[in-house]
């Protein structure tokens, strides 16, 4: 809680939306406005287009460890991770009937195939399939993720959303380039004085945004910011400063988030919630506003374990976040069975080393509710970048 | 993700083994003599291969998840994913990943004890599996080697569009025949590649008439284990050459004899004599267990009269063929249409369509720890399977080259269940 009363409604606010499972506040913008609902799985979809086309595009990020697995255990076997179980879970206890179509990014095989089992359980709702290209040429992979996008406008069309205009997409893109500009505030803020905005609460603003539109969810990252810039309240304390690697779809439980910051770390970057600084930097709002979707996709999105990396040495990115952030050493935090995540950390770890800074690793399920030995080896990791960085 | 030419020590073996058998190890004997003889070798996958324009260019392939399964048969995987897993490698991955890091690490000492030549290019031609992109940036690292990618977008939608094709072919041109190029100093041929498609569709029309004859009764052939040993020379360095072509000829002959004869399937254990069950199988075997996991079918009389593994190279008993008239297109439209790049409710109109055309009792999942791209949705897939065949399914658990994830009692106890069920199903439909 802080002195300001403000900013605990607003935080309060967002908690209530990251609570929403069952997305009554999606139901309600759909009962406002008549417009579509389209929910898309972690991590990347270019948001812009859907809102250029009035529909509302809803982050599904599985489910918090409240929720009871019934049905969803009856799909899977124990060792595929959690994400997929509690997807389905939702669908089939009618927390997704709000939403019209779920896209499915190309990000590795179980989502990939989730697609076509919801092509069969949810006949009648939008499965779109976002096949992004891992060849990152323009005239190649650029053309064929344009058709992709092309055939996802036409889909979205079909169930009666407005067509996509050149006009439309450009205003979308600018207000999600204002949306996008003040996570990287956030995450900017986050990195200066880490103690203005501990990572359990930006994490919920990440998650509210996801539920409304844009034009929401802008003036809630603008009005947080700015209130937890002023609080004077807020001051530093001994915590390493770490960055978290390996989150970017399976969503750690916030408690997991509370336990890291309480064991004596401040996060100063992470990869959670991925969809709002997929894309770098702004894109520009001139000339084709569909290509100019394309070329941020080839040219400007991080360096996600589920790209291809061509030219660059793998792990360079991490290098550069962790100069950028001021790591002073790295969590490796993966969901169990998470192939892209675990099947990259060899990688990463090397890139840590080659940044000659501490690692340690652990893995986790969205529904996790035991933290004590994570809270132990957290502690013991952040006491001993004290120690050392104290010397 | 692939189907193994491999020894199976001092089992009962047709003649086809054992001359498939030979012509893998003179494919291991060229590359263990690489180094002299300056030939360069390319390594690539089996789902997707692109062996008709590796042999174009003179390059030898080299197969990882081959040399993992062979591994696994003998027995080497444990020790190797040990080593991945001691130098940080997840217990939760792909255990073809460890297996062949694990090598690598050990001298990398292929499957016939002698010496792999490393890599000259990695072709990562990325089909039906996102491990596979993984898989060779971590071998990038390793070897400092080339890679060349080319990226099959999936059948979502259970169909090819066109703009899937372009897109593969576009790779083609700009990605992978330069770096070919590259890497041995010679032009592309399309004359050339043309003869070796030409030759791919015979060796094909014959393999296909093999894995169909499982639809008499008695089979004469086991479409899971079996074909495993058929399908070595197709989907490894072989595709395109004569020694295929008259391999897939001879093989041909040969099932056809037992078809005449009414002979059942030749198992390690000797022939099936009396084929009591005839069940389809998805999901790769269990290579750490081949032998042991083969015979708990064959104590029963149970024989594998189709199989989703022995699609991963390729499916081409819908009437897909390389089409020498498209070179190009042709390779795409392979990569596209491996088994594990199907959604999933294409699987489940394969599979079901597998247990009418082959008259099954039943069908049954081996479900691995390691491949979510088998595995994930595979519960789902019995369902629909049962539901809309009518037939039994059954379900076991276990992996690919891992040895800790089979548990032989269990298994077996699953399968006698399984078999007694589809048993009781029978004496039900007759009384
Ligand atoms: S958590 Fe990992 S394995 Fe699971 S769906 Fe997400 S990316 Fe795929
Ligand atoms: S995950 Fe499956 S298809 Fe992919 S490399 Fe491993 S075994 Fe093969």
């Amino acid at each position: 809680m802080s002195h300001e009363p403000r900013l605990d409604a607003l935080v309060q606010r967002a908690d209530d939306l990251f609570r929403d499972q069952a997305l009554a506040s999606v139901a309600d913008w759909k009962a406002r406005t008549g417009g579509l609902a389209v929910g898309f799985l972690p991590i990347y979809v270019p948001r812009e287009l859907l809102h250029a086309q009035g529909v509302l595009p809803v982050g599904v990020m599985g489910g918090r460890p409240e929720l009871e697995i019934i049905k969803g255990d009856a799909f899977y076997q124990s060792y595929i991770c959690h994400l997929p179980r509690s997807t389905i879970e939702l669908g089939l206890n009618g927390a997704y009937a709000p939403l019209d179509g779920l896209i499915f990014p190309a990000i590795c095989d179980v989502i990939r195939n989730l697609s076509g089992m919801w092509q069969m359980l949810f006949p009648d709702v939008l499965v779109h399939y976002l096949d992004v290209p891992q060849n990152f040429d323009p005239a190649i992979g650029g053309t064929f993720y344009r058709r992709d996008l092309e055939a996802l406008a036409a889909a979205l069309e079909a169930r009666g959303a407005r067509p996509l205009t050149g006009e439309a997409l450009s205003r979308s893109i600018a207000l999600y380039n204002e949306n996008r500009r003040l996570v990287r505030e956030l995450y900017d803020l986050r990195r200066r004085e880490p103690w203005k905005v501990p990572t359990h609460e930006l994490y919920v603003f990440l998650r509210a945004a996801l539920l409304v539109p844009v034009e929401e969810s802008t003036p809630m990252f603008a009005e947080y910011l700015a209130l937890v810039s002023a609080d004077g309240s807020r001051r530093p304390q001994d915590q390493a400063r770490v960055l978290v690697a390996g989150s970017f779809c399976e969503q750690p439980p916030l408690a997991l988030i509370k336990t890291l910051e309480r064991a004596g770390c401040y996060i100063v970057d992470d990869d959670f919630v991925q969809v709002h600084r997929f894309i770098r930097s702004d894109i520009p709002v001139d000339g084709d506003p569909l290509q100019r979707l394309v070329d941020a996709f080839l040219t400007d999105a991080v360096a996600s374990p589920t790209r291809y990396i061509a030219d660059e040495v793998k792990g360079a990115d991490l290098e550069r976040r962790i100069a950028e952030s001021g790591a002073e050493g790295v969590l490796f935090c993966a969901p169990s069975f998470c192939d892209p995540a675990l099947l990259d950390q060899p990688m990463a770890v090397r890139a840590a080393e080659r940044a000659a800074i501490p690692w340690t690793a652990f893995k986790y399920a969205e529904n996790s509710g035991q933290f004590q030995v994570i809270r132990e080896q957290a502690g013991t990791f952040s006491d001993s970048i004290k120690l050392w960085s104290a010397t | 993700m692939s189907p193994a030419p491999a020894a199976v020590a001092s089992a009962q073996k047709d003649s086809s083994q054992v001359r498939q058998k030979a012509m893998i190890a003179r494919h291991f004997d060229r590359l263990a003599a690489a180094p002299e003889t300056g030939a360069r070798c390319a390594y690539t996958f089996v789902p997707g291969n692109l062996t008709e324009l590796l042999l174009s260019f003179d390059l030898l392939p080299v197969l990882p998840e081959i040399n993992a399964l062979q591994s696994a048969m003998r027995g080497k995987t444990a020790e190797y994913i040990a080593v991945a897993e001691k130098l940080g490698h997840s217990e939760d991955v792909c255990t073809y990943v460890k297996s062949d890091i694990g090598m690598m690490k050990s001298g990398n000492v292929g499957p016939t004890g002698q010496r792999l030549p490393s890599p000259d290019l990695l072709l990562l031609s990325y089909t039906g599996c996102f491990t596979f992109m993984k898989w060779f940036e971590l071998l990038r690292e390793e070897y400092q080697a080339p890679v060349a990618m080319l990226h099959v977008p999936y059948q979502a939608d259970g169909r090819i569009t066109d703009s899937m094709r372009a897109y593969v072919v576009d790779q083609l041109k700009t990605a992978v025949i330069p770096k070919l190029e590259a890497v041995t100093g010679r032009r592309y041929d399309e004359d050339k590649l043309k003869v070796l498609l030409a030759r791919s569709a015979l060796a094909e029309d014959d393999l296909v008439w093999v894995l169909q004859s499982a639809k008499n009764v008695p089979s004469p052939i086991d479409a899971y284990f079996g074909a495993v040993y058929y399908l070595g020379p197709i989907f490894s360095a072989f595709r395109g050459t004569e020694e295929a072509v008259e391999y897939y000829r001879s093989l041909r002959e040969e099932i056809a004899e037992r078809v005449r004869e009414g002979k059942g399937p030749v198992t390690p254990e000797g022939e099936v004599t009396h084929e009591r069950f005839r069940v389809v199988v998805e999901g790769p075997p269990s290579w750490t267990h081949f032998r042991a996991f083969w015979k708990m079918f064959a104590d029963e009389g149970a024989v594998a009269v189709a199989s989703t593994y022995s699609k991963v190279g390729g499916v081409y008993d819908f009437g897909f063929r390389h089409d020498p008239g498209r070179p190009l297109e042709t390779l795409a439209e392979y990569c596209l249409g491996c088994y594990t790049n199907l959604s999933l409710p294409t699987r489940i109109d394969l599979l079901t369509r597998y247990v009418a055309e082959y008259r099954a009792d039943g069908f049954l999942i081996n479900s691995v720890k390691s491949c979510n791209s088998f595995s994930a949705g595979q519960l789902h897939i019995l369902r629909e399977v049962e539901a809309r065949s009518g037939r039994p399914g059954g379900f076991v658990e276990s992996d690919l080259v891992d040895p800790r994830y089979f548990s032989a009692a269990n298994i077996k106890n699953r399968l006698e269940s399984y078999f007694q069920m589809l048993e009781q199903k029978r004496v039900g439909a007759v009384s």
